[in-house]
């Protein structure tokens, strides 16, 4: 047998079986038509009968769309598919959400001195946030809550220190030779960043004591603090030689043991330490930690 | 009749319209957006994001503030936007780092690695027009607002991963205290309010633009004139709205 013929018969076969079991189907209909015609004749004949397979077939159907509405209900939010095929109220809850960054705007309402000097200088684009971190609660309630003030060097050298991977023209610095020990604010006001005058009275020609002492912690200390130059010494530096300390006495005024000064500085007794030597003969001034 | 209602509406808004355009037009020229009045209308607004990346310092602020704002865990695996530095070497090899996600900081490029050129490049969701996320997500937990923006239903979320399996992007990640999908909304709570998005508000060098597509009082609309404009994956054909200018070639 070819395999087409094969086909052909189990077709043939498949018709006949479907039509042997649409007699069952059609009969109850031919019957219940039957039972319309007669009774419109006036006979009187007995109602034809649902199958009870059939009603336990719709009783079955009808439970499971009951189930089907009911669990659609209880499981499926009401707002759902209000708008697209999710919780419409999910957009409230999200619009709801805590706000912690209040935006220039807000800051500027108050600050507007502030605002007005930043607004011309190169930090115009810079938002008041940045650098103060979230404020929000501060402009809620200035007097519970103060916005971050920045001290140090880290946060100013996460923008302005140098990478090679920032765009060409923005401005960076090295950290390790720039002022090392001074924080940014020292010479930069970050409302008005401009770079400062560079002082070159004393650095001009002592370029090599400025650079080691700018690392030192005399660093906040100006030259003229323990030398008295004249002016003149601009002019003719050999002639008006600048003055140096030459008592101990004068180191002591911040670092004897009864020094109303600088509380970081170190303190030692000066009728002890050192005995007949000038503070300098032992320690460098211009870089006094160093050995 | 609703056939009334609608010749009604029209010839109220007729009658608004000049009148509108008459109070606004003078103090705000140019700024459509000051002349909306009234509740917040999400079909008014197709939100994106512009990136000009040439301008992109590496300081991590952005990813700082979106912490902060959208409470994301502080842990350095938790990000709805990071920075990623590209270091293109001169033999061609492409270097791409992101230490806890450029917040802390970028350190200087290795010694002795010839590079060619290095640049930064922030990420984030692309809140894509035709998104993948959306698309896998079983429960319909994840979905795109009539504004534009690709949002998660953490209510409704189950945690099953899929949409951080299917986004192109990498932009999505679980997280732990709720194990739902997170990601980045555009500060959803922020702009609906008139306000920028949290990187947008604090990024000093204006790397990163907000604004609306289709409005041309959008900074945005200014940013895509000026330059040339292209995205992450084109041809993953999701249709970002997060618009990245100067792109270099070697970005993915």
């Amino acid at each position: 047998m070819k395999p087409g013929e094969k086909w052909i018969g189990r077709c043939s076969r498949a018709v006949r079986s479907i039509s042997t079991n649409l007699v069952f189907i059609q009969e109850p209909l031919f019957r219940l038509i039957l039972v319309f015609s007669t009774n419109s004749l006036g006979m009187r004949m007995r109602i034809w009968k649902i199958p009870d397979q059939v009603i336990r077939l719709a009783i079955l159907i009808v439970i499971a769309l009951a189930v089907l509405i009911v669990v659609r209900l209880q499981f499926i939010p009401a707002s759902f598919g209000e708008i697209g095929h999710y919780r419409a109220d999910a957009l409230k809850e999200e619009a709801a959400l805590t706000l912690h960054y209040a935006g220039m705007q807000a800051c500027v309402m108050c600050h507007d001195d502030i605002g007005m000097i930043k607004a011309a200088s190169y930090h115009r684009n810079l938002a008041c946030e940045s650098c103060h971190g979230p404020s929000l609660e501060h402009v809620d309630d200035p007097g519970e809550f103060s916005p971050v003030v920045v001290t140090g060097r880290t946060l100013c050298v996460r923008c302005h220190g140098y990478l090679a991977s920032r765009p060409t023209g923005f401005p960076q610095i090295i950290e390790a030779i720039h002022n090392p020990m001074a924080p940014c604010t020292e010479c930069h006001d970050p409302h008005d960043p401009t770079p400062p005058e560079v002082p070159e009275d004393c650095s001009a020609c002592h370029a090599e004591i400025a650079r080691t002492k700018a690392v030192s912690h005399h660093w906040s200390l100006s030259c003229e603090t323990c030398h008295e130059a004249a002016p003149e010494h601009r002019q003719s530096p050999r002639a008006f030689l600048p003055k140096k300390p030459t008592e101990r006495e004068f180191c002591g005024q911040c670092h004897g043991q009864g020094s109303q000064r600088s509380a970081s500085a170190p303190r030692v007794d000066l009728s002890e330490h050192g005995g007949r030597y000038l503070c300098w003969q032992c320690h460098y001034p211009h870089h006094p930690e160093g050995r | 009749m609703p056939k009334d209602w609608k010749r009604r509406e029209f010839l109220a808004k007729f009658i608004k319209l000049p009148c509108a355009a008459m109070v606004f037009g003078v103090g705000a020229a140019g700024d459509g957006e000051a002349a909306e009045e009234g509740p917040y209308q999400a079909e008014d607004h197709l939100y994106a994001m512009g990136i000009q990346v040439d301008r992109c310092i590496g300081c991590g602020l952005c990813a700082e503030a979106c912490k902060n704002e959208n409470d994301v865990l502080k842990e350095p695996f938790f990000f709805r936007t990071w920075i990623e530095r590209y270091s293109i070497r001169v033999d061609g090899e492409v270097d791409v780092d992101s230490p806890g996600g450029g917040i802390g900081g970028f350190p200087p490029l290795a010694e002795g690695s010839e590079v060619m050129r290095s640049f930064f490049v922030p990420k984030l969701c692309n809140q894509c027009d035709k998104p993948p996320c959306v698309q896998v997500c079983p429960v319909g937990a994840t979905f795109k607002t009539e504004d534009g923006v690709i949002l998660v239903d953490e209510s409704y979320c189950i945690g099953c991963r899929y949409c951080v399996q299917a986004c192109p992007y990498g932009a999505r990640y679980i997280d732990p205290r709720t194990l739902t999908a997170d990601k980045c909304t555009f500060c959803y709570h922020r702009i609906i309010k008139g306000l920028q998005p949290a990187c947008v508000e604090v990024c000093p060098t204006q790397t990163r633009v907000f604004g609306e597509l289709g409005r041309r009082s959008s900074p945005l609309h200014r940013m895509k004139r000026q330059s040339s404009i292209q995205v992450l994956k084109p041809a993953m054909n999701t249709e970002p709205k997060v618009l990245y200018s100067n792109l270099d070639g070697e970005v993915r």
